[in-house]
């Protein structure tokens, strides 16, 4: 047994949880969401002090950092990086398998349910914090019958950082 | 395979959230207690049966015991547990030198409030453990 499956289980009793606290799905993606922000703003820190990757110049750039090195280090997975827009400021990120999610299965009245949406939450936090202002959300889900997994990931705008009123 | 930081930051969050969520003039302590043994209890029954499917059953309680603190312990927090002392009368004392979901919290003593909703919480990892 491994100990990936810890954290499975315990990924697990948490939506088990927010779903008896919370009346309807939606309620329970919002705070998946919160959460995941809340884990990303901190596991960004932790990411740049173990991965020694410099600064990426571009959102292609980070979108290979995220698959190759962020995915694999955290969740021992590499995803595929497809469908980029033409103005480069949209891509997808593929699973074909979601380690959150094993053992796993929608009972049928959590239709709207995004089980694995804390992901979404770590991506935008995890990235806000190096000045990166992105919506994330799932449109393929494994857990809702479809082929694979799949992440979009949308480029909104850099964040400046702000200076005090009459420093220009 | 999850990385450890996930692991502690995802776990962080959800005993922040169950503290957050009795904050409205509730008796914070206990119903708290309860709800983080509740989850450490679903996710430790869940390690167990994946744990222990392909292995014999336990001989005694004593059996039990070193498992925990042997196979268990070390699946779950790295290392096994340093001493284990019992009453021989169903009473034992699981120590951990250095608790791993602890460890972070330490060092300061702003924190020693804190420390044992972490530990109500994997307590209800194994509670109930004999009875499977």
């Amino acid at each position: 047994m491994k100990s990936s499956e810890l954290f499975t289980l315990t990924y697990g009793a948490l939506v088990t949880q927010l779903c008896k606290d919370y009346e309807n799905d939606e309620d329970v993606n919002k705070q998946l969401d919160k959460m995941g922000y809340n884990i990303g703003v901190r596991l960004i820190e932790d990411f740049l002090a173990r991965s020694n990757v410099g600064r990426c110049h571009d959102f292609r750039e980070t979108a290979d950092v995220i698959a190759k090195v962020a995915f694999k280090m955290y969740l021992g997975i590499t995803p595929s990086i497809t469908n980029w827009s033409p103005a480069g400021d949209e891509f997808s990120l593929i699973l074909e398998n979601n380690p959150l999610v094993d053992f796993v299965e929608l009972p049928d009245n959590h239709s709207s349910l995004i089980y694995s949406n804390l992901l979404c939450g770590v991506l935008r936090g995890a990235l806000e914090m190096v000045q990166m202002a992105v919506d994330v959300k799932f449109v393929q889900d494994t857990l809702k019958g479809d082929g694979v997994t799949e992440i979009r990931m949308r480029f909104i705008k850099r964040i400046e950082d702000n200076l005090p009123a009459g420093e220009e | 395979m999850a990385d450890e930081a996930l692991f502690l930051l995802l776990h962080n969050e959800m005993v922040t959230g169950v503290y957050k969520s009795a904050e409205q003039g509730e008796v914070v302590s206990d119903r708290c207690v309860l709800l983080a043994g509740e989850h450490g209890f679903r996710v430790g029954q869940g390690l167990i049966e994946r744990f222990t499917k392909d292995t014999a059953r336990f001989k005694d309680e004593l059996d039990i015991m070193k498992f925990i603190c042997k196979d268990f312990w070390t699946t779950v927090f790295k290392k096994q547990i340093d001493n284990l002392r019992t009453n021989h009368q169903g009473i034992y004392v699981l120590q951990d030198n250095k608790f791993r979901l602890l460890t972070q919290m330490s060092s300061g003593k702003q924190y020693l409030d804190h420390a044992p909703k972490v530990f109500h919480r994997r307590l209800g990892i194994f509670v109930e453990d004999k009875i499977l």
